[in-house]
């Protein structure tokens, strides 16, 4: 009896288990890893990588350079952030570069990277990238990879659907993602955000040879978050296109408040009409405050130029070359097809993804299709403009790139994946989870018109478990898949600096044959060069004392140095006059109160010390650059402040001191 | 069964891509624990209603309920009536009858009963999590299940019901 007891008892207990932990938990969508992934993503020592992937530094505001397939980091190019590692916002030559019209700005936000383009492919010149805090554009030099031009966009708050070039480059884009009121108008309630809070959707000329920016006109806009945008191409090429959200026009709780309506908008622009406009004197020249730094790799300095004045368009006085085109539910990205025949916007609070028909917008324009107008600016019908919606594709659409078989990528946050779909029939076809919290992702090429069809990076926005733990601060996380087949293999999980927003990726020769050894030292017309270790002098100008100094394996020149007082403002002017690859120097001297500086061949930087203490100050080369590098030292003596030590200096061959009489 | 009083009695676990740790809340008799902050952290975009402890009565009237069912299962062991074991069975069946009712117009409540200016609105979605089970809700998965104390309880009430039933039809009876 107990034993039938007990036996009818286990198999009730064991029934029950079983069924609670089994009962049917559907199968989570797996990652496909690849089999062979580890071969497919190895460099071996002394090969190379095949793609360069630029990565926006987001809140470190710099940019980083990976290789492809390998997702080795090669460099964090400084670029609105002040960086001690190289004294770039250090020295007297990089200074000037973080100049804006709220005085020196140490740091900025860096989002999107955007290759130049030339018939709407990479050409890898330069490489674009909006500071989203304090609204500037930087241009990055691929030769040099040195941050060589940053401009300064007035009328703006929040510069982040930027910067986004034209077919040819010919313009790079920037709007406000935080609407404010002009300049010169901002000190208003902020419930008047309705009346008095607009956009400003920024046209920056780019030269054609030189690359210098310049700000050509804005547009002035109805006060929406401008979020991000993409230039058209082909048979759209004289159109940009922006997603906006927030067409509630919020201003506060926007978590809530922005996204009830239950569609938001696209702006279409024609950009070659708006240049027209503008070239007739249609547009108003309206006074505004903002700088413009260039950094010139001859004289190896800045020079920062305060801009008065904007050319602008206001929307409502063009309405035939603006129009809204309504988008479900807050949209983020804003993708243009390679052959620029759809425009695919992803409203991040949507289950499906719209996709606008470049062809349709034309017609809905000629046939007035119009269901409203908002603020001047005419709303198109959603039916007369969409091409379809692609089904069931996941929670949270954020963006899109392609690939060369007429297949869409998009990423989604929420449910933390990429999903591959046909562009022409809208239909997905494959899922790929990432980890964890996908925000873009980036085919190399992939919003250009030949986009590769070899891989998409996955940026992901929340790390976890993924890598070792590094308390509570950890990495991004980004991952590697390979698309060359019918579905996506994931080949390679690592880390990122700073939180990359975007990627932008480029097959390596284009940039490897014109990548910069050394910069010649005939030519360098810094004002402060020493081109020979014979011009190397220290002079007195009252309090100013200027240092032209040399280094080059393994001395420095001047290396000694008397009659410095208190008080001084002392420049020390560092050439590095080698002429070979990879032999930078650096620079420092004890107490002073800036980072060193890192001077490459043939390069000029200059170190500004105020010295405050009487004493011996040593000062040394800081990158190890030869076998007698420990030996490249020099001593500064300081004097008391009013004390009569002559200014005498020996270096090099030259024992004798020379006597400099004050 | 009076593991129940120390052990928690049903848990809601919630699994997402972005939460390889999980996510789990535990039911007590007269408390609920586990990541309940986070839960109504998350729950805030859909517009559910914050899950607080001091908005179920319940918790005040089920640790009464099962010591008095407890009570009544020792005077029944004690006594050996099979008139009262029957009783005893039946009220412990109708005890969980209303419990799970209870449960579930509770899950409904909060599944449906969502704040109209939520920031993410599906339309026609609710978010009602399972009575028992498994449950697909937007990018989370929810489970439903006993926990420890529960199946204890659970095992206790079944195991006891299925002697009565074996003894009832599937043995002889001695006059």
């Amino acid at each position: 009896m107990k034993t039938v007891r007990l036996i009818l008892l286990s198999l009730l207990v064991a029934s029950m288990a079983a069924g609670t932990l089994s009962s049917c938990k559907p199968k989570k969508v797996g990652s496909v890893m690849a089999g062979d992934a580890a071969s497919k993503v190895y460099v071996a020592p002394g090969k190379y990588d095949d793609f360069y992937l630029f990565t926006s530094g987001g809140f470190s505001g710099q940019l980083g350079v990976y290789g492809l397939p390998s997702g080795r980091l090669f460099r964090n190019i400084p670029v609105f952030s002040q960086d001690a590692q190289s004294g770039w916002g250090y020295s007297e030559e990089t200074k000037p570069m973080f100049n804006t019209s709220h005085g020196f700005v140490p740091w900025d936000d860096s989002h999107h990277p955007e290759l130049s383009k030339t018939n709407g492919e990479d050409d890898g010149r330069w490489i674009f990238i909006n500071g989203n805090n304090t609204p500037r554009i930087a241009r990055i030099d691929l030769s040099t990879f040195r941050t060589v031009d940053i401009i300064e966009l007035p009328n703006a708050g929040g510069n982040h659907a930027s910067p986004f070039c034209t077919e040819n480059t010919e313009y790079v884009v920037g709007n406000s993602r935080f609407s404010i009121p002009m300049e010169g108008k901002g000190d208003v309630p902020i419930t008047t955000f309705k009346e008095n809070f607009k956009g400003a959707a920024t046209f920056v000329k780019v030269d054609k040879e030189s690359g210098n920016m310049s700000v050509a006109f804005q547009i002035i806009v109805p006060g929406f978050n401008y979020d991000l945008a993409h230039a058209g191409k082909g048979v759209s090429r004289d159109w940009m296109f922006f997603s906006t959200y927030n067409s509630e026009q919020a201003h506060n709780l926007l978590e809530v408040n922005a996204s009830q309506n239950d569609k938001d908008f696209v702006m279409a622009i024609n950009w070659k009409k708006a240049e027209e406009m503008i070239a007739q004197g249609k547009g108003k020249k309206i006074p505004a405050s903002f700088m413009h730094n260039t950094y010139s790799e001859k004289t190896h300095s800045a020079t920062s130029t305060e801009m008065k004045e904007v050319t602008v368009l206001y929307a409502e006085e063009v309405p035939e070359i603006i129009y809204y085109i309504p988008c479900p539910k807050s949209p983020h990205g804003c993708d243009v097809s390679p052959d620029g025949k759809y425009i695919v916007a992803s409203g991040k609070l949507a289950a499906t993804i719209p996709v606008f028909s470049f062809e349709k917008l034309l017609k809905a324009i000629e046939d007035k299709s119009y269901e409203g107008n908002v603020g001047g600016v005419n709303v198109l019908k959603y039916d007369a403009v969409l091409a379809g919606e692609v089904p069931q594709t996941g929670l949270g659409p954020l963006h899109t790139e392609f690939d060369d078989k007429g297949f869409a990528y998009t990423s989604f946050f929420v449910s933390s994946e990429i999903v591959k779909w046909d562009l022409e029939k809208r239909v997905v076809v494959d899922r790929a989870p990432t980890y964890y919290s996908i925000g873009h992702l980036c085919v190399p090429g992939g919003d250009t018109r030949k986009p590769s069809g070899k891989y998409v990076i996955a940026l992901n926005k929340i790390t976890k478990d993924r890598y070792l733990p590094t308390g509570p601060e950890l990495t991004q996380s980004a991952q590697l898949f390979d698309i060359s087949g019918d579905k996506m293999q994931l080949l390679l999980d690592f880390p990122t600096i700073g939180e990359p927003h975007y990627a932008q990726a480029i097959p390596a020769e284009k940039i490897v044959k014109n990548s910069k050894k050394f910069f010649k030292i005939e030519e360098n017309t810094n004002p402060f060069v020493a081109k020979s270790e014979a011009e190397a002098k220290v002079t007195r100008t009252g309090k100013r004392v200027d240092v032209y100094m040399t280094m080059i394996r393994s001395h420095i020149n001047p290396d000694n140095i008397e009659g410095i007082k208190v008080g001084d403002e002392v420049y020390f002017h560092i050439t590095n006059l080698e002429q070979d690859w990879d032999i930078p120097h650096g620079f420092a001297v004890k107490g002073a109160n800036t980072s060193e500086l890192l001077i490459m061949p043939g390069e000029t930087q200059t170190l500004k010390w105020l010295p405050i203490k009487v004493g011996m100050f040593p000062y040394y080369c800081t990158d190890f650059c030869s076998a007698l590098h420990q030996e490249m030292q020099g001593y500064a003596r300081v004097s008391p402040a009013g004390s009569a030590t002559p200014l005498i200096f020996s270096g090099g061959a030259t024992a004798v001191a020379e006597e400099v009489k004050k | 069964m009076a593991a129940a009083f120390f052990l928690p009695f049903w848990k809601i676990m919630l699994e997402a891509p972005q939460y390889p740790e999980g996510l789990e809340m535990q039911i007590w008799l007269y408390k609920i624990t586990g990541d309940v902050e986070k839960i109504n952290g998350l729950n805030h975009y859909i517009g559910m209603k914050l899950i607080h402890e001091d908005e179920f009565p319940e918790f005040k009237i089920m640790p009464w309920v099962l010591a008095m069912l407890i009570l009544f299962g020792i005077v029944v062991a004690i006594t050996r009536k099979r008139a009262l074991l029957l009783a005893w069975l039946g009220s412990l069946l109708l005890a969980a009858g209303i419990a799970f009712c209870d449960f579930y117009q509770w899950l409904y409540d909060y599944g449906h009963n969502l704040d109209p200016h939520a920031a993410i609105k599906v339309p026609g979605m609710s978010y009602q999590p399972p009575l028992f089970g498994y449950k697909q809700l937007l990018n989370f998965l929810a489970g439903s299940f006993p926990d420890s104390g529960g199946y204890f309880v659970i095992v206790a009430a079944v195991g006891i019901l299925g002697v009565v039933v074996y003894e009832q039809f599937f043995t002889k009876k001695h006059l």
